[in-house]
């Protein structure tokens, strides 16, 4: 199998994102990078097939150099070639995909797979958007994944918590979500190995978009606490503007 | 407390590799996934964790600036130093189960050994499916290895081991023991050598030393020989005198030099937290002087270990290090490592003494790393001895 893992080079889930002197994009100071945390899902499921059926893991990105940093964390866990559209700007979803399309038009992919939201745009687009544009069928938010006769048989989240069982036909497009597998951790044996496979950087094409940022504003301060009372009598209380008020319990 | 954040006030990330940050950010992933959830309780009941072993194999932290060629992953020095200070941020005993597999175990294989006994037993420890140990220390003889009275003499093609070591870190878990013995006088520390003695072989017999206050969650073993036949083929044929046990403590003194900055840092970050959160007399307690006074002492000897350590590395790497310098940057991290431990043991107060907050663990565990490899004293006598010329101890 081929297959064609998008990864996306964001802020650590732990980082303190706040607005930038520009305003419209967020302070890179002491800000850490890392995999976009639903994209290690991807790699982690394309690693799990590439183990079943053989075949090749490839990762592509769109993002500044840095990039290559992620891209040999994915090599290092398992993945085995490693592509970079080298691009500086803060491009939408949409002319991310483009870039994405085009590039994955000249690759072998019986499967492209993605993370179903970045930690940081948080568009949840940019799988669909690739799908439409390679003309593939596509399933989102996948917490199971498995493949078969030319198919992938994909169980994803659906409303009220149910669960829905999808058939694909190969190639196709899968978002990946948390708790369709446990992602490993790179070795340092594979670290090691990751530094002989070379990324192939190219510069991206990214077409004009039609979205501009216009601002980022930090959130709204968090309102004060409430002081319901002292002693035995303040446990009734808070009991009461638990289950009436914040209706937790 | 909040998560682990390294002190890095000088920038020295900056002097890292990509590769070297990747190793030690992997390392520091699985120190926090792995060995924090399960720490405090195998410190308390004095066990070893031994969940993890497979899991440092896989990892590929053993012997990893060993050649591929033997299941290592080939890595440079300061990588190495860098997951020797992850390790210790966890727990010394794990590092010291990590420095004695891999500088006093796989090293001297590696080193003095011949292919046949690098082929049989490098790629097993790589992959922690085999455990050894390093048998130097006597019961009479600690920082003064060259009076060891254990002794080897060569009968027909074997030859006949007989003595005891003591303090011997890993001794009951493991499957090979290296060990160091005369085979002429007890006065010729020249006619040292060093012996693979296997696990099961008869008159080989090893015990546990218990009721220790410091490195509780790691094995520390008494090692007994009873006319142990040891075949020929076990002996290593590069090694002779005690050149042979000191180059290993070389490697291990260096990978400690840097996970006593593990420990420090550990230690720091900890008291840091502590303060910033703590009120006392209606403030932050990192609002007061003394305690500023205090975190700024321990800061600014952390940044200079990590800046001696990194150098070290570096001349490591381009062959050019010496084991005076060594000695210079062992004695200082572990002593600085101490202090940081023990003041951030006061800065929590009460709260410091528990081992909840691991830094009573760290303060007690670096009491052995100050003894071990090379006491304190010792190495200023190896310092000294670099500035005069003049040998101090013989
Ligand atoms: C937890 C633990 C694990 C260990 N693991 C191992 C292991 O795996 N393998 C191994 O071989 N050993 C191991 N050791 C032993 C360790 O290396 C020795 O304890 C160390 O070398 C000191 O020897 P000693 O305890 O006999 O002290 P001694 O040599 O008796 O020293 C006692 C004191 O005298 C001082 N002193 C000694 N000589 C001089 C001098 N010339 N001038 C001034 N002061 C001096 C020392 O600094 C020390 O303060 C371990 C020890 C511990 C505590």
């Amino acid at each position: 199998m081929e297959i064609i893992v998008c990864i996306r080079r964001a802020p650590t889930t732990d980082a303190r994102i706040k607005p930038g002197a520009d305003g419209k994009s967020y302070d890179p100071a002491g800000v850490n990078y890392d995999i976009s945390e639903y994209d290690k899902f991807a790699i982690e499921a394309a690693i799990q097939l590439k183990e079943k059926h053989g075949g090749k893991v490839t990762v592509l990105s769109l993002g500044p150099t840095d990039t290559t940093k992620e891209l040999r964390t994915a090599i290092a866990t398992g993945c085995d070639a490693a592509a970079l559209l080298v691009s500086t700007g803060n491009h939408d979803s949409w002319t991310t995909a483009q870039a994405l399309a085009a590039k994955i038009k000249s690759l072998p992919h019986d499967m492209v797979l993605f993370g179903w939201n970045s930690v940081d745009a948080q568009s949840s687009a940019t799988g669909q958007m690739v799908a439409e544009l390679l003309g593939l069928p596509c399933a989102t938010v996948a917490v199971g994944l498995e493949v078969a006769g030319g198919a992938a048989a994909v169980e994803r989240l659906a409303a009220g918590g149910n669960r829905e069982k999808l058939s694909l036909k190969l190639p196709c497009v899968v978002t990946c979500q948390k708790g369709l597998n446990k992602p490993r951790q790179p070795n340092l044996t594979g670290i090691m190995a990751a530094k002989k496979t070379p990324v192939e950087e190219t510069p991206a094409q990214v077409p004009a978009g039609g979205v501009a940022t216009l601002r980022l504003d930090p959130p709204p301060p968090r309102p004060a606490g409430k002081i319901v009372g002292k002693g035995p009598e303040a446990a009734k209380a808070l009991v009461g503007l638990l289950r009436n008020e914040a209706k937790v319990i | 407390m909040g998560k682990f954040e390294s002190p890095d006030f000088y920038a020295i990330d900056a002097l890292l590799s990509e590769d070297d940050r990747n190793v030690r950010d992997t390392v520091r992933g699985f120190v926090d996934d792995n060995v924090m959830p399960v720490i405090e309780k195998h410190y308390e009941a004095g066990t070893f964790p031994t969940e993890i072993i497979p899991k440092l194999g896989e990892l590929g932290v053993l012997g990893a600036t060993l050649p591929e060629e033997y299941g290592c992953a080939g890595m440079n020095n300061v990588a190495y130093g860098l997951i020797n200070q992850e390790l210790e941020r966890g727990d010394s005993g794990v590092r010291s189960f990590s420095s004695v597999q891999s500088a006093l175990v796989m090293y001297p294989i590696y080193a003095y050994g011949s292919e046949e006994q690098k082929k049989k037993w490098l790629p097993k420890l790589a992959s922690a499916r085999a455990i050894g140990c390093f048998g130097l220390t006597e019961p009479d003889y600690g920082s003064n290895p060259a009076g060891m009275i254990t002794r080897a003499v060569k009968d027909g093609k074997d030859w006949v081991l007989n003595g005891a070591k003591m303090w011997i870190t890993n001794g009951n878990m493991s499957d090979v023991a290296v060990v160091w013995a005369k085979t002429g006088n007890s006065d010729d520390p020249k006619s040292i050598r060093g012996f693979l003695v296997e696990k099961g072989m008869p008159g080989y017999d090893v015990r546990e030393q218990k009721h220790k206050a410091s490195l509780r969650a790691s094995v520390t073993s008494e090692l007994f020989f009873a006319d142990v036949r040891v075949p020929e083929e076990n002996m290593f044929p590069k090694a002779e005198g005690l050149k042979g046990p000191l180059g290993c403590l070389t490697q291990a003194r260096y990978g400690i030099s840097w996970g006593a900055i593990g420990a420090g840092m550990a230690c720091y970050d900890l008291a840091r937290q502590y303060a910033a959160e703590r009120i006392v007399f209606g403030k932050p307690l990192a609002g007061h002087q003394t305690t500023q006074h205090k975190l700024a002492h321990m800061l600014t000897e952390l940044t200079k270990a990590q800046l001696l350590s990194w150098r070290l590395g570096k001349l490591k790497d381009e062959g050019k290090m010496t084991h005076f310098q060594v000695s210079m940057a062992k004695m200082n991290n572990v002593a600085i490592a101490l202090d940081i431990a023990r003041v951030a043991r006061e800065i929590l107060g009460a709260n410091g003494i528990s081992l909840e907050y691991h830094v009573i663990r760290h303060m007690c565990n670096l009491e052995s790393v100050k003894t071990y490899e090379g006491t304190n004293d010792i190495h200023s006598l190896a310092l000294g001895q670099a500035i005069t010329g003049i040998p101090a101890y013989s």
